[in-house]
């Protein structure tokens, strides 16, 4: 790697020309910067002042309801999220790391279908979210027949994930130096060996860093819900995977689509809880990141 | 760099272990290369779910009628398929956010590239990530209940609806700025020190380096990032559909309501049309229109990084 920081004398030298416009340009970028960062505390704060008066124990306590917005709550929404949150970290998480493993550690680069896999992984990632609801409306919920279940939602939110945990995985599993792994070879272990008691345990931090902000945007995601039937106001909470549900992003679209005043502060109050939940999660893997990330 | 040494060390020790057949290791590289096929799978998948019913829509709906006139209301009674109005109402709230957040982007990434000091960075990048982790609903209500009063109040010369793309493109552009920066950082952080220093000696500021030897050398990773946010912006639904609305009007002044081709979808997929009608075959057609353009910048995207990288050993 290379020294990213620039020697000071250099620096010094080099502004003593022309120092205005110098303050200017800098200042401007820090705007620049600042600008996104006070949006975000606007952003925050609005919402919270919104949703003040709901946030209490109905909130969660509570179904929605269209009748009653004053009382409604989120319960089934808030069931709905960690059912498909629970199944997609079963289905992606362990999918996106072995894929990972598989690109970095095996896959022989001058092979055109392994090409092939990297070019698709990056188109994948940018594939639009509604475009994984036409997926999971036309092949899982029709051409399965999965139906508008949990299930069906599961499949296409761990879809939507999988390129976002094979490309972090990928990066946390390159980060750890050759020469651990030549070590462990040249004490004679095979190479799956090597990768399952050298690289992985040393590539874990990395890993679990880039699978919670994975599963977080699957937290947010409410676009692909939309196609898949959960659009209601859904007043039970899910049963088991076939069962139908609501998700959070998607009770709190609903609730805004509503002109009433109170479903505005329902739907601020709800926002306030995933992003409690979200601002939870993103804590936790920057101080993974943090704390155990190795400087090899 | 350090990727490359990895390579070609693992390589040689590989040719090394395989000195006999191990048929453990064997099964566990097909079961690792089953896993890296799901996502093959995923595309097959995708292109599966759009094909046939895009197929039958337009045996129902000519190819003439659908890019060749300018009315859309596939829900209306009698429908209408000029594709027109929803294609310009992705493009102009795609082309706001892009003033948006190209801008702000770029600058904080060389900021926090050039100018920032570690400590720094460590603070600002957990806030774009926080940032970029806000769920799009969260965007579209603020969008909604506070960005358009304030618009309307602050300039109501404009004479904004209370559903415009106006507002829609504003909060998209927010929601792409970290992946301008962020990109954007990672390439410029790339650009080997022995170029700034390179200036540095010619007599060049700190600013003239940045602007002139920086942000040209990791141009490639730029443009990269910049192509990558468009199709983001171009496929964002939720935003979109609260801010901007469902209205299709033959339209380019951005005060206005305008459905783009996502909150089409996402209008008639989540119920307004019923399986089988001409209506719900649209969902599909649209949605390969929208497949097929973020498709076609994300693959350039990428070809751009491969092709153009200028490589620092």
């Amino acid at each position: 790697m290379a020294i990213l920081s620039t020697p000071r004398s250099a620096v010094q030298l080099a502004s003593r020309g022309r120092p205005l416009k110098e303050h200017l340009f800098r200042i401007a970028l820090l705007a620049s910067l600042a600008i996104a960062i006070v949006f975000l505390a606007m952003l925050i704060i609005y919402v919270v002042e919104e949703g003040w008066p709901r946030l209490d124990a109905t909130l969660w306590e509570n179904q929605p309801s269209i009748r009653r917005p004053e009382t409604a709550g989120i319960q089934s929404g808030i069931f709905g999220t960690l059912w498909i949150i629970g199944l997609t970290a079963l289905m992606a998480l362990p999918t996106g790391i072995l894929a990972a493993i598989y690109l970095e550690e095996y896959a022989d680069k001058s092979k055109w279908y392994n090409r092939l896999i990297e070019l698709n992984i990056s188109n994948l990632a940018a594939v639009p979210s509604i475009v994984y609801g036409i997926l999971g409306l036309g092949m899982i919920a029709r051409w399965m027949q999965f139906g508008f279940t949990i299930m069906t939602g599961a499949i296409t939110i761990s879809l939507l994930v999988l390129p976002i945990v094979i490309i972090s995985a990928r990066e946390a599993i390159r980060a750890v130096p050759a020469s651990i792994r030549e070590g462990s070879l040249a004490l004679g272990a095979t190479q799956w060996q090597t990768i399952y008691r050298q690289v992985l345990p040393a590539s874990i931090p990395g890993i679990a860093t880039g699978s919670i902000l994975a599963l977080s945007r699957a937290i947010g995601e409410a676009a692909p819900f939309l196609m898949l039937g959960a659009a209601t106001l859904v007043r039970f909470n899910p049963e088991g995977v076939w069962s139908s549900f609501s998700v959070l992003p998607l009770q709190i679209y609903s609730f805004i689509t509503r002109p009433q005043e109170e479903f505005a502060i329902l739907a601020a109050a709800a926002i306030v809880v995933l992003l409690a939940i979200l601002l939870l999660m993103n804590s936790v893997a920057i101080w993974l990141r943090n704390r155990y990330q190795k400087r090899w | 760099m350090a990727a490359q040494h990895l390579k070609t060390a693992s390589g040689a020790s590989r040719s090394l272990a395989r000195s006999r057949p191990r048929y453990g290791e064997a099964a566990v590289k097909v079961v690792l290369l089953l896993a890296a096929l799901v996502s093959i799978a995923t595309t097959v998948g995708i292109v599966a779910a759009l094909l046939e019913p895009t197929i039958e829509f337009f045996g129902e709906v000519s190819l003439g009628e659908f890019f060749g006139s300018t009315t859309w209301g596939p829900l209306f009674n009698p429908p209408a398929f000029g594709v027109w109005p929803i294609i310009v109402a992705t493009v102009e709230i795609t082309l706001i956010a892009i003033v948006v957040a190209v801008p702000l982007g770029l600058a904080a990434a060389i900021y926090l590239s050039e100018y920032a000091t570690p400590r720094v960075r460590k603070i600002f990048k957990p806030v774009l990530e926080v940032l970029a982790g806000v769920p799009t609903v969260v965007f579209g209500f603020f969008a909604l209940t506070f960005v358009t009063p304030v618009l309307q109040d602050v300039l109501p010369f404009l004479d904004l609806e209370a559903k415009n793309a106006l507002s829609a493109g504003l909060l998209v552009g927010v929601m792409i700025i970290p992946i301008v920066a962020s990109l954007s950082e990672d390439s410029m952080a790339a650009v080997p020190n022995g170029l700034r220093e390179g200036s540095y000696a010619l007599g060049a500021s700190k600013m003239l380096t940045s602007v002139r030897v920086v942000v040209p050398a990791a141009f490639s990773g730029i443009v990269a990032a910049i192509i990558l946010a468009v199709s983001r912006a171009a496929g964002e639904t939720m935003i979109v559909a609260i801010a901007g609305g469902f209205k299709s009007v033959f339209t380019i002044y951005p005060g206005n309501e305008m459905a783009t081709m996502a909150a089409f979808i996402a209008q008639a997929g989540s119920g307004d049309a019923s399986v089988g009608s001409t209506a719900y075959k649209t969902i599909f057609a649209v949605g390969s229109l929208l497949f097929i353009m973020t498709f076609a910048m994300n693959y350039v995207s990428a070809r751009m990084v491969q092709k153009y990288r200028e490589v620092y050993d």
